[in-house]
């Protein structure tokens, strides 16, 4: 390893010894923080993908089904005449007792519940057609049918992922503060420490700028090395959450894997860190320094 | 007429034209807090190439005063100039450039432990943004020079009290400084080093180098006859002035033997060494005295006259 020389003994301080761990520490929130917010992000966005430019057309069931069929043939009809449309599907009995097993277990399946017929529908791209008109215009032609276009209940989810999301950035900011409290506390704690030396280098025509690069070369070197650390223990963690995610039900965790973008934001964390570290021993050290001769 | 008295009668010459001055006091007084005034009214001038003690008993504001100077400290009211420029209107980032025309001689030394005697030598010169190789050049010529070539490396407590002075005094002229202080540099060692130390000032002085010694050995003082001031109870009861016409022909005598070639300045070196061999016989103690608890065998590696080698 490189040894940069310094004119100050700040790595024999008992302080800049515990300094990495507590940076190791800091990255490993902030990477899980960060990679929260990054599954959030594309949780939401495949949600939402997934959703616009759909639509759920529903036959309400009634007592007879033949009728119940008549509708849906009628409702289909009128799906294949609309030009916004792009595609459309009718779900079969046994994809519908499939959703709902989940739900009500095998009362699904059961030949006296009455299950409506959904067809899922795909509009055409800027087609404009809202579920407003969709449903107006089938209403004309067709009793008892709806049209759902999974806005509400989806607004609901986004809305709570983007609090999810800003608490996992609010931990994030508390997780910098943190850091650079810290910084400012080591620092103040070595330059009390080693005021004798830098009087000297003072005395000695040093300007204190010259000081101050000793302590942030040292806070860079401190930081880089406790986010690595904390790295290479979020990482494996990271892991272990995700084969739990991928254990269960992709109905309710999407499958998010993380692209190399995502990955490099989160190795460019101890980077992060590190200079925030480095910049904070800077000011901490000049700003004090100002107060001496 | 004696030497001293001679130069006695300039001394108001020497005050009286103190735009010229590498110092100057102006009714300078000093408090630490809110504690009472260490110094009072001191007003005094220093022409470039003087040589000067500063004497007082302890307590009497000697390392107050070199403080002031060395701008360890800012003083509480009155006028300091430094090179010409007032200390209390120049901009704090200036102050360095100040500080590195200025060699300082800790009382305590004052070394970084930390650090090798060569780092130590060299902080002047890395502060300064010297390249490594002229580092590594300059500072080895002058450990060599203060008789500590095999000291390198070492560290300053394992060095004895002699050779951490001698580290002290590289470092405070190894970036060749216009001023140098010294707060009792011969308060830790005996006679004979005290001599040799004190006739390594006296080299650097011919080179043009202003110089002041704090110093309570007055015997040292008469010895010598450099001029003096004085301190007592935190007020300058002597002025300087003795022997600054004699230090301002010494000065551009210097500079005229640096300017010659070959020979001469040969010559001039021989001449040198012939003088210190006699300064260093006629020390009255320095044959007898007993070596200080400090100091070791190597002290005797320590020849003043290499000085001009060096420089």
């Amino acid at each position: 390893m490189i040894r940069l020389r310094s004119d100050l003994p700040l790595d024999r301080d008992q302080l800049s010894r515990f300094l990495p761990w507590l940076i190791a520490f800091m990255v490993f929130l902030s990477v899980l923080a960060v990679a929260g917010m990054l599954v959030l992000n594309a949780t939401a966005s495949k949600w939402d993908r997934g959703v616009r430019g759909t639509m759920t057309v529903q036959v309400i069931p009634s007592a007879d089904a033949a009728t119940d069929e008549a509708r849906l043939n009628a409702v289909l009809t009128i799906l294949a005449t609309s030009p916004e449309i792009e595609r459309y599907d009718a779900l079969d009995d046994s994809r519908l007792v499939q959703l709902l097993e989940p739900w009500i277990g095998s009362a699904a399946g059961a030949d006296d519940l009455p299950l409506p017929r959904l067809i899922d529908v795909e509009m055409k791209a800027a087609s404009g057609l809202t579920a407003a008109a969709l449903s107006e215009r089938l209403a004309d032609k067709v009793t008892g049918v709806t049209v759902d276009d999974h806005r509400v209940w989806l607004d609901h989810l986004v809305h709570l992922i983007e609090t999810f999301e800003v608490l996992a950035l609010v931990v994030l900011v508390f997780i910098v503060l943190a850091t650079i409290g810290t910084i400012v506390f080591t620092t103040r704690t070595g330059l009390a420490i080693h005021r004798e030396a830098i009087e000297v280098l003072h005395l000695i025509g040093a300007h204190d700028s010259y000081i101050a690069r000793q302590f942030a070369r040292r806070a860079l070197g401190l930081g880089l090395g406790g986010g690595i650390a904390g790295l290479f223990l979020a990482v494996p963690t990271l892991w272990v959450l995700a084969r739990l995610a991928d254990s269960l039900d992709d109905r309710l965790v999407p499958d998010i894997g993380f692209g190399p973008a995502h990955w490099a934001l989160l190795a460019a964390l101890p980077v992060g860190v590190a200079l925030v570290a480095m910049v904070t021993a800077k000011v901490t050290v000049m700003r004090t320094l100002e107060r001496m001769l | 007429m004696p030497a001293n008295e001679m130069r006695g009668t300039r001394k108001d010459d020497v005050n009286s034209d103190p735009e010229d001055a590498i110092v100057r006091f102006e009714n300078v007084g000093l408090r630490y807090g809110l504690g009472p005034e260490v110094l009072q009214d001191v007003s005094f001038s220093l022409v470039p190439g003087s040589f000067h003690f500063l004497l007082g008993e302890s307590g009497a504001g000697k390392s107050s005063l070199l403080k002031l100077i060395y701008l360890a400290l800012r003083p509480s009211r009155g006028l300091i100039s430094l090179f010409g420029k007032d200390i209390a209107t120049t901009a704090r980032d200036h102050l360095p450039a100040l500080r590195r025309r200025v060699g300082v001689v800790f009382q305590e030394y004052r070394l970084l432990n930390h650090l090798s005697a060569f780092d130590n030598v060299a902080l002047p010169l890395r502060v300064a943004g010297a390249r490594r190789a002229e580092v590594e050049k300059h500072v080895t010529e002058l450990l060599a020079w203060v008789g500590l070539k095999d000291h390198m490396k070492a560290r300053p407590p394992t060095l004895s009290g002699g050779q951490q002075q001698r580290v002290a005094i590289a470092r405070a002229v190894i970036s060749r400084p216009k001023l140098l202080l010294a707060d009792e540099p011969t308060g830790n060692v005996d006679d004979a080093m005290a001599y040799r130390l004190i006739h390594l000032f006296e080299e650097l002085n011919k080179l043009g180098t202003t110089i002041v010694i704090a110093t309570h050995n007055q015997h040292l003082v008469d010895r010598l006859g450099h001029g003096s001031l004085k301190l007592a109870d935190g007020h300058l009861v002597q002025q300087p002035g003795r022997n600054e016409l004699m230090a301002r022909e010494a000065a551009s005598e210097a500079a005229a033997a640096k300017k010659e070639t070959g020979q001469s300045e040969a010559k001039t070196r021989a001449s040198r060494r012939k003088s210190a061999e006699s300064a260093s016989d006629s020390a009255p103690d320095s044959r007898t005295a007993k070596p200080a608890a400090n100091t070791k065998d190597d002290d005797d590696d320590f020849d003043p006259t290499r000085l001009e080698n060096y420089l």
